[in-house]
């Protein structure tokens, strides 16, 4: 019988974990495809976050290491070190990221480390149950912004890829969204490009996945995908931040 | 070959290259920044890496990366670094990642200052980070010392998969000796097949370097895993100096820098007819308790000096046992106690006028 739809390889059988209709898992399966459709399944290594993907280590199939809250860039600058002809990646929440490792992100991006940062913005924190994050909507009700995220008390969300674009050190930083098929295909080809300009020596390549959080956003999956499309892409616009010669 | 005059720093920089480490992250902090310095003028020259890290938070998590995918790596700090790099040191320990880590101590609490101290001994022997877990600590008293210990060290780290400290003090740091690299016995250090290389050799399984499990009984397989190997370093490695403790009557207890001035105080005393000696810890964890617990039944008492408030004391009472009486004498902030001074003490003990 003729195959006409395979599972990567890049990814292991072990289920994955996250909760139903979470974006977690397709972000998985682009970074997988890409990394197969690019060859270079023997040559990845994977560092893992601390956030609900704090288990990516047993899904991606390739070396892997996990790492404390917010530290996966650092850890990856050493890897990609010691070992500058592998394909190294972090993936990342908007709280490990945006916030506790903002340090690491920024400087990763500024020394043009040659790794690719998957960035999973869903707006909160989802494996501690809910909290705001840095990347919180203003108004938006988490369970440490009960009454919304207010202005006056904590500022406005964070662009990531904004400020990563600033960067001399970024050679590649693009936005995109899983709302939708077509916009999932167009996040899967910038993943792909990301890691392209890793393999070209570009430098530091980042792509920002808007993400949901049906459980601790409270909506069904489906309408967590409508609220994103009507809520976080006017205020995280999609498109290519940052773009060098490949 | 041939001894050279070198300053602390740069022996434990060059002592560590000659252990065939090729990576060093680090950030600056007085008193220890001739060791990064040392290391981005000479990494380059042998094919290897230095980088500053924007933090010692980074630093520390650079090691884990670049240690965790198989290559001897090296960090250095002075206290308030090494406060910031115990997260990762905590991560390190959990995931049994070789590397070395120098703390050259400084004066605290706080900021502190920048003069030598003795502060960070529960810090480095007790845990530090949070969590249960020990690193081999080693505390040079000698530049020499120093050298052969970061040498050393790196083979300890592999051979047992733990990260080892070199506790010095700002003084060490700071000194020239004559230092020559020798390379220390010969061990059998297992080939890193654990480590995250790329996954080409499927003949190895899948790398995994992780601190997580979330199921107890995953967790307490890793924990018992670390307390036998904790055993075995007890068992192999605790190392410890007598310095005329044959017939003494009292019995110094000091590492590093103070027990290199106490050194100075017993021959002084010995001169004056007080039969003293010094029983000084090479390893601070694992730490020779047997040594002052044998010396205990023999002697009239002991005296622990110390540039802190009073910390390795603590072990020294445990291993006494209440046998003998256990004085304490600390110099603080930064200032090192001269061999007089000593003497002075060791005279007061022995109650001689
Ligand atoms: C040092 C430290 N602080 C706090 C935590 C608790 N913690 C675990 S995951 C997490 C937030 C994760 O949120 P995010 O990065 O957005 O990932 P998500 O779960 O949303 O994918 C926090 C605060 C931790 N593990 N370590
Ligand atoms: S808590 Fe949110 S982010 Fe985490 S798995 Fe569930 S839906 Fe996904
Ligand atoms: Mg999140």
């Amino acid at each position: 019988m003729a195959v006409v739809f395979e599972k990567t390889k890049m990814l292991t059988d072990v289920p994955f974990h996250y909760c139903p209709g979470c974006t977690h898992g397709i972000a998985h399966r682009l970074l997988a495809e890409a990394i197969e459709e690019l060859g270079k399944e023997d040559e990845a290594i994977g560092v893992a976050p601390v956030g609900c993907a704090v288990f990516a280590y047993n899904y991606f199939n390739c070396d892997m290491m996990e790492a404390a809250h917010g530290r996966a860039p650092a850890v990856a600058t050493g890897i990609k070190r010691v070992h500058p002809d592998k394909l190294v990646f972090t993936y990342q929440g908007d709280g490990d990221l945006a916030s506790i490792g903002t340090a690491e992100i920024i400087h990763a991006a500024a020394r043009g480390e040659k790794i690719t940062t998957i960035f999973i913005n869903n707006a909160i924190y989802g494996m501690t149950g809910g909290q705001m994050a840095p990347t919180t909507l203003e108004g938006q009700v988490t369970t440490t912004s009960p009454y919304g995220r207010k202005k006056e008390h904590c500022g406005l969300p964070i662009k990531m890829s904004e400020i990563i674009a600033t960067l001399d050190g970024a050679a590649y930083v693009e936005r995109v969204s899983m709302h939708d098929v077509p916009n999932i295909i167009k996040a899967k080809n910038a993943i792909k490009k990301a890691l392209q300009y890793q393999i070209a020596g570009k430098g530091f390549s980042f792509i920002e996945l808007l993400s949901t959080c049906p459980t601790n956003w409270g909506m069904t999956p489906a309408d967590a995908l409508e609220w994103l499309k009507d809520n976080m892409i006017p205020y995280y616009p999609l498109g290519v931040k940052k773009e060098v010669e490949l | 070959m041939a001894k050279k005059l070198m300053k602390g720093s740069e022996a434990i920089g060059e002592a560590a290259i000659q252990a065939g480490c090729r990576y060093f992250f680090g950030y600056p902090i007085t008193p220890q920044n001739e060791i990064p310095e040392y290391m981005s003028r000479r990494l380059p020259q042998e094919g290897g890496c230095f980088l500053q890290a924007e933090s010692e938070v980074a630093a520390i998590n650079m090691v884990y990366g670049a240690a965790g995918s198989g290559a001897r790596v090296m960090t250095s700090s002075s206290s308030p670094g090494i406060s910031l790099k115990q997260e990762g040191i905590s991560y390190i320990a959990c995931a049994e990642i070789p590397c070395v880590i120098v703390n050259m101590m400084r004066v605290g609490p706080g900021l502190g200052g920048i003069q030598p101290a003795q502060g960070d001994y529960f810090q480095a022997t007790k845990g530090g980070g949070h969590g249960d877990y020990h690193l081999v600590v080693l505390a040079p008293s000698t530049v020499q010392e120093a050298a052969n210990m970061v040498m050393e060290g790196f083979d300890i780290a592999d051979t047992y998969r733990i990260p080892v400290m070199v506790l010095g003090d700002g003084m060490i740091g700071q000194i020239m000796e004559p230092v020559e690299f020798v390379p220390p016995k010969k061990r059998e250090v297992p080939p890193k097949t654990w480590a995250a290389t790329g996954w080409s050799d499927k003949s190895r399984p899948r790398a995994i370097l992780n601190s997580l499990y979330i199921e107890p009984e995953e967790m307490k397989v890793v924990m018992d895993r670390l307390l036998e190997r904790y055993e075995l370093i007890k068992k192999n490695e605790t190392r410890v100096e007598e310095f005329m403790t044959e017939d003494a009557e009292y019995i110094i207890a000091a590492y590093g820098t103070t027990a290199r001035i106490a050194k100075s105080a017993i021959t002084k005393a010995r001169a004056q007819g007080i039969k003293v000696g010094l029983i000084r810890p090479i390893t601070v964890w694992p730490f020779p308790y047997e040594a002052y617990s044998k010396a205990a039944d023999r002697v009239k008492g002991f005296l622990d000096i110390e540039l802190s408030t009073g910390q390795m004391v603590e072990d020294v009472r445990l291993a006494v046992a209440g046998k003998k009486p256990v004085e304490f004498y600390g110099k603080l902030g930064g200032f090192v106690p001269s061999a007089d001074e000593i003497l002075e003490q060791i005279k007061k003990m022995a109650e001689v006028k």
